[in-house]
């Protein structure tokens, strides 16, 4: 018997989802070793820009201060483990599969040693198309990162596709 | 410190590449910054199991070697406003791994001079794994 297609993978759930913001907790305070050390994991075996480690050199960047590698992921390590994630296998149904479709990111401020970054984030856009693995429905998060003083430091929309 | 300036950037030029040919060593140090214990970045049974050729590197670490591509171009100013990749290939234990970019338009917008460039990583095959583009500023 062959299984009859899906119509929309686009549930109830799903829909009241749309534009609820979800806000997270704040980061504890970046440090100079944190920024350092994820210069040093990213350049390996090659020694970081200064600019990331290095205080007087950083004083006379026309950043005035150290700052953060722009990609910097300050959410890591937190006591309270997160839930294990989405595996990409899914339960291998049609629509619990997952593929990564992709990252936009826009940076605002940088993120300086001493940044308290809170973020929120909320499912922005969900829409289906017909592609070659039949239907896939793709699910934009869009996640804001703000400072200590309330300025926006990073904006990312990241595109989960499910087929 | 980078010597570059606007009036130097030619639209169509192409980036110095940054390149890295990665295993455990490199994957284990982000898996450690990031916090990304992940069986299939850390044992080549386990990427078997799922019908790769083995372990296979983190995706963002490819977004942070092309964000080091931009800064290795910047220099210290470096400032990249818009980001954008998608990833559709796998970095396997001992590929080479060369983060490439081309200038695709440079003009000024709100006061600004920004460069829009086109971005991706390939391996030692050729096959682009992570193709992308930003927006930088140039400040000088």
């Amino acid at each position: 018997m062959t299984q009859e297609k899906p119509k929309t993978y686009v549930t109830p759930e799903i829909k009241a989802r749309i534009g609820v913001e979800n806000p997270g907790q704040a980061s504890s305070p970046i440090e100079e070793s944190d920024i350092r050390k994820w210069a040093i994991a990213v350049y390996w075996p090659a020694q970081p820009p200064r600019v990331f480690w290095d205080v007087e050199h950083a004083k006379k960047s026309r950043w005035k201060g150290i700052i953060a590698p722009q990609e910097m992921n300050v959410f890591t390590w937190p006591a309270e483990r997160p839930k294990q994630r989405l595996s990409a296998a899914g339960t291998g149904q049609p629509g619990s599969r997952i593929l990564n479709g992709g990252s936009e990111f826009e940076y605002f401020a940088p993120i300086r040693p001493g940044d308290v970054i809170s973020s929120n984030s909320k499912l922005a856009e969900v829409f289906e198309r017909e592609g070659k693995m039949g239907l896939m429905m793709f699910q934009v998060t869009q996640t804001d990162w703000t400072n200590q003083k309330g300025e926006l430091v990073k904006r990312s929309r990241t595109t989960l596709i499910f087929y | 410190m980078s010597n570059l300036t606007f009036a130097s950037i030619s639209e169509g030029q192409e980036l110095a590449t940054f390149q890295r040919t990665t295993d455990f060593m490199h994957w284990n140090r982000y898996a450690a910054v990031n916090d990304e214990f992940v069986q299939l970045h850390m044992d080549d049974d386990a990427g078997k199991k799922v019908g790769q050729k083995g372990a296979f590197g983190m995706g963002n670490l490819q977004v942070a070697y092309l964000h080091n591509l931009l800064r290795q171009w910047l220099g210290d100013d470096c400032w990249v406003k818009k980001f954008r990749c998608e990833l559709r290939g796998m970095n396997f234990k001992n590929d080479t791994l060369t983060a490439k970019g081309k200038v695709l338009k440079k003009y000024e917008q709100g006061g600004e001079k920004l460069a829009d460039v086109e971005l991706w990583t390939e391996n030692q095959n050729g096959q682009k794994l992570c193709p992308g583009s930003a927006t930088v500023v140039i400040y000088s």
